[in-house]
């Protein structure tokens, strides 16, 4: 891309609005920029704004929410880091990236927080808030310089800007618009259009007085200035605007947006991080279209609720997190056996119990193939980019109601607050659920008349004449009468799995990504499959012969996997969950937990799949895939 | 009994008999006081004209919740004390039914406690039967909330050690409650009338119907069976009005009028004599599927336009 040209309609832009720079930019590729502050100090809207812009303008973006366990946590604190990584690309982007090269901290604590926790590149650029050089707490004064010292003293290029005082010439509390300056600042170090900027704050203001909006767009202009001055740096990610529109939305958007798109009616949930968001923002645009979100007493309740609404009519959501979802297994086992179409969105969070709420991991896989009790099929899938959280919900109401099934769709909380600009839905009737079917029932139609071949059959609903029948959680015949006699068990049980199988006949077979046969292939599924896919794209460009595989539907699975594995020397599954390490002195091939996919590639297809796995509580980095399968393509064994 | 609807049924020859609502043959043991709550809902159904595929019966788990199975309408046998929350989706999903809830003492009262508390507070238009017999039938007799103090049972070999919950009371302290009644399955005439009334209550009318379990507690509720003078009978010209039968029978009768919260609480917390009728009924409760679905449109350019707007806010370019 010519970098150059791609400037000029900035330049106009800018001189419209008065700012000037004259900076030498350097011109990147990509750039990752974190914002930190204390919790309520406004660093997350400083960064989704600044994410905002640079996507308006043609970047490509990916954000996430850096966010504390608590709403208050104590000022100044390590574990109270509160604020956003930003991720800009000459290219569309579709994870997080590598560590920071960027560092904005609204104070030193939070900052360490992000360095003590290897978030920081080496070499990263930090500028600080200055103003606790001058506490009148001693403690406070030490606390900062030594910080200050021993991090210009580690590399890393510090610069100590004056954040309050210079907002304090404009505002009187400056706790509240320093976010709008630090804006500012990046606007002027990333050379974005400050047009763009105003307009965006005019946007997230845009409920407020007039004298809101412009306090905060002279705090902008200041921080813009002040960098301009006083940084003698700054950088230029080339831009390209999209032909097509854009959404900016993160994952949670997505799936609500998703849900109201394939026509269901009724969400059933209970507050649960990190799921939540999507149920607060389905309960304040889907009345308007008629749809109900129902906060129930409970998890439970939230799961029958919806298994109600959809016996009655049509398929329902249920909106969790993996505690949440464990509450709802027995509700969902119920579902299965009586063949109740239903959709359980689990936003995945650190496991197991209380875990980690607001911290992304990939470890309810296996309960959610195997959970419930007794043999329970249900389909599985697993969204992997923003734009599919949206898709996901759509296609997993059509399966349940198509099917019958309990359709589980996985996300995680990496994907629940990141946020990437994809090509806006262009909306089609065919999305949503057809009307209730209220005929009568031809005479002699039983309730479950399970074809021999696909086991599916044709659900009765409440209101239909002569379909009465009792539905029931109990072994049941064709016509749902409660059956004990082993041949009748049987035929339930062969129906109910004979659907999955009915389903993965339908399935395409998976694109490898990359190489299609070749030294390493990389399986995986759900959110990380932008960080795997780069770590491809860069390890083919060191010259190696690796692929990756992604799966959308872990259950069933689509048909052509095995083939697909053969064509690899070696198979690794990368995943955010926990698996043995080999160099564990009591772990060994017979007793090694491997990771959840593995497990299931390996049970399944009898293809000998490693892995490699992170519970870090963060999104997996391409840098840390690549690193590790740099080590795997180097071993003796599968040299060719 | 001949009620306007009825009349207007036989107009239109839609008439049902008993029969039209009799599903399986009942599977409850001989004297169970179930077959007599039975009895009383299907004739319900007849005299009130309730179209069997517009009806849905919703149990939970025990001997009470496979009342569903006995019924010739929709029905949804669940999961244990879950039966509300999912009779709850199908209201919320479609109001045009109508709901019956079947739940025992062990479903509701114990293990369904959290759904029952919050079931009052939605106050959905449904009618909830408590078959309470202060046992656990199914799983073959072990003390509930509501077994008397000192119960035995196989895991009370020696007395159950807590005080009897009561579903009345409890229910009666719960917010938006809107209609609570007693009645007993040993006098069927009775028992008819306040399903009847609880019926065209709208709202969540909660029955509390005390139910013999002739096989595990087989002399529960044989002294007041006996002594009809151990019966409270409640009347009042809003509430049931005793036949001159019963009158004669139980005459031991208390005007007490459903609009008094605090009286009807005094009366739900007494065991001996056991009240029978209505405690409450308030009829201005809201219900929460009004609430929640006023105006509710559901159209595809309903869904459409509001998709359209939401993506409207987040495009960012052009």
């Amino acid at each position: 891309m010519n970098a150059a040209a791609e400037t000029r309609p900035r330049a106009a832009a800018r001189a419209s609005a008065g700012e000037a720079t004259s900076k030498q930019r350097m011109t990147l590729d990509e750039h990752v920029v974190e914002i930190m502050s204390d919790s309520g100090e406004g660093a997350q809207k400083c960064g989704q704004s600044f994410g905002s812009i640079a996507a308006r303008m043609g970047n490509g973006v990916w954000t996430v929410e850096i966010i504390p366990a608590e709403i208050q946590p104590p000022a100044r604190s390590i574990a109270g880091a509160s604020g956003n990584r930003i991720r800009i690309g000459a290219q569309r982007v579709t994870n997080g990236g590598d560590e920071a090269d960027l560092a904005i901290a609204f104070n030193e604590q939070v900052l360490l927080g992000r360095v003590n926790a290897g978030e920081l590149k080496p070499d990263c650029i930090i500028l600080l808030e200055s103003v606790w050089a001058e506490s009148p707490d001693p403690k406070i004064v030490l606390q900062y310089t030594e910080t200050r010292d021993r991090l210009l003293a580690d590399g890393y290029r510090l610069h100590e800007v004056p954040m309050e005082s210079e907002c304090r010439k404009l505002v009187s509390d400056p706790r509240k618009g320093k976010n709008m300056f630090v804006l500012g600042m990046l606007c002027n170090l990333y050379d974005l259009d400050m047009d763009l900027a105003r307009d965006q704050i005019a946007f997230i203001f845009g409920k407020k007085a007039d004298k809101v909006i412009k306090s905060n767009v002279a705090l902008l202009e200041a921080g813009y200035a002040w960098a301009e001055r006083n940084l003698d740096f700054g950088f230029l990610v080339p831009a390209q605007r999209a032909t097509e529109p854009q959404l900016v939305i993160n994952g949670n958007t997505a799936i609500a947006l998703g849900v109201l798109a394939s026509g269901m009616d009724i969400c059933a949930m209970y507050p649960i991080t990190p799921a939540t968001s999507a149920s607060h923002y389905l309960s304040d645009v889907f009345e308007r279209a008629g749809g109900i979100v129902h906060q129930a007493e409970d998890e439970i309740a939230a799961c029958a609720f919806a298994i109600g609404a959809s016996y009655a009519g049509k398929v329902a959501v249920t909106i969790t997190s993996g505690p949440g979802y464990s509450l709802k297994q027995e509700a969902i086992g119920l579902a299965v056996m009586a063949e109740i179409p239903l959709v359980v969105v689990d936003v995945q969070r650190g496991g197991p119990s209380t875990g980690q709420p607001t911290k992304a991991e990939q470890s309810d896989l296996l309960t959610v193939m195997f959970g419930s009790h007794g043999d329970a099929p249900k389909v599985v899938m697993a969204a992997s980019s923003i734009e599919d959280c949206f898709y996901s919900m759509i296609t997993a109401r059509r399966i349940a109601e198509t099917f019958n099934v309990v359709v589980v769709v996985l996300s995680d909380a990496s994907l629940a607050t990141a946020q990437q600009p994809f090509p806006r839905p262009q909306f089609s009737e065919d999305w949503l659920a057809p009307p209730i079917d209220q005929n009568p029932v031809p005479d002699g139609a039983r309730p479950y008349d399970w074809d021999p071949i696909t086991g599916l059959s044709r659900r009765f609903v409440p209101g239909q004449p002569n379909g009465m029948h009792t539905l029931t959680g109990l072994a049941h015949d064709r016509s749902s009468r409660v059956a004990y006699d082993p041949e009748t068990n049987e035929q339930g049980m062969h129906a109910r799995s004979l659907k999955l199988a009915a389903l993965q006949r339908m399935l395409a077979p998976p694109q490898v990504f990359g190489d299609g046969e070749g030294d390493l292939l990389v399986v995986g599924w759900g959110s990380t499959k932008g960080a795997i896919e780069e770590s491809v794209v860069r390890l083919r460009r060191e010259g190696h012969r690796i692929g990756s595989l992604h799966l959308t539907f872990l259950q069933p699975m689509p048909g052509g996997i095995k083939e697909i594995l053969q064509r690899f020397r070696q198979v690794v599954a990368v995943e955010g969950n926990w698996s043995d390490r080999p160099e564990d002195p009591l772990i060994d091939a017979t007793n090694r937990r491997y990771s959840a996919l593995a497990m299931l590639l390996r049970a399944r297809y009898l293809v000998d799949v490693d892995c490699w796995t992170e519970t870090r509580g963060r999104p997996i980095k391409p840098g840390s895939i690549c690193a590790e399968l740099r080590k795997r393509l180097a071993r003796e064994e599968f040299r060719r | 009994m001949s009620t306007a609807s009825t009349r207007l049924q036989y107009l239109t020859g839609e008439h049902r008999a008993l029969e039209d609502y009799q599903g399986g043959l009942p599977r409850w043991c001989k004297g169970c006081g179930d077959n007599a709550i039975l009895a009383a809902l299907q004739r319900l159904c007849r005299d009130e004209g309730l179209k069997p595929e517009n009806t849905v019966f919703v149990s939970g788990i025990g001997c009470s919740s496979r009342l569903p199975h006995y019924m010739r309408t929709y029905g949804f046998h669940g999961i244990h004390g879950r039966a509300f929350p999912i009779a709850q989706g199908i209201k919320m999903a479609r109001p045009d039914l109508h709901v019956f809830v079947n739940t025992g003492d062990g479903d509701c009262c114990s293990i369904g406690t959290a759904h029952w508390i919050h079931a009052i507070r939605y106050n959905m238009n449904m009618t909830v039967l408590l078959h309470d017999n202060h046992i656990y039938g199914l799983t073959k007799k072990q003390a509930s909330p509501t077994s008397p103090l000192g119960t035995k049972s196989n895991t009370t070999p020696r007395g159950s050690y807590l005080d009897a919950l009561s579903p009345l009371t409890v229910t009666l302290g719960i917010q938006n409650v809107s209609f609570v009644a007693q009645a007993v399955d040993w006098i069927p005439e009775s028992l008819y009338q306040i399903v009847q009334a609880a019926f065209r209550h709208r709202g969540l009318s909660f029955v509390r119907v005390l139910q013999r379990c002739p096989e595990f507690v087989g002399n529960m509720f044989e002294p007041w069976v006996h002594d009809a003078q151990r019966m409270l009978m409640l009347t009042h010209p809003d509430g049931v009005q005793l036949s001159p039968a019963l009158q004669k029978i139980y005459r031991n009768q208390l005007v007490h009028d459903p609009a008094n919260i605090n009286r009807a609480r005094e009366i739900g917390s007494s065991d001996d004599p056991i009240p029978v009728g209505i405690m409450y009924r308030n009829p201005a409760v809201p219900r929460y599927e009004d609430l929640r679905r006023a105006g509710m449109l559901r159209t595809t350019d309903a869904i459409r336009g509001s998709l359209e707007a939401e993506f409207d806010k987040f495009t960012v370019w052009p």
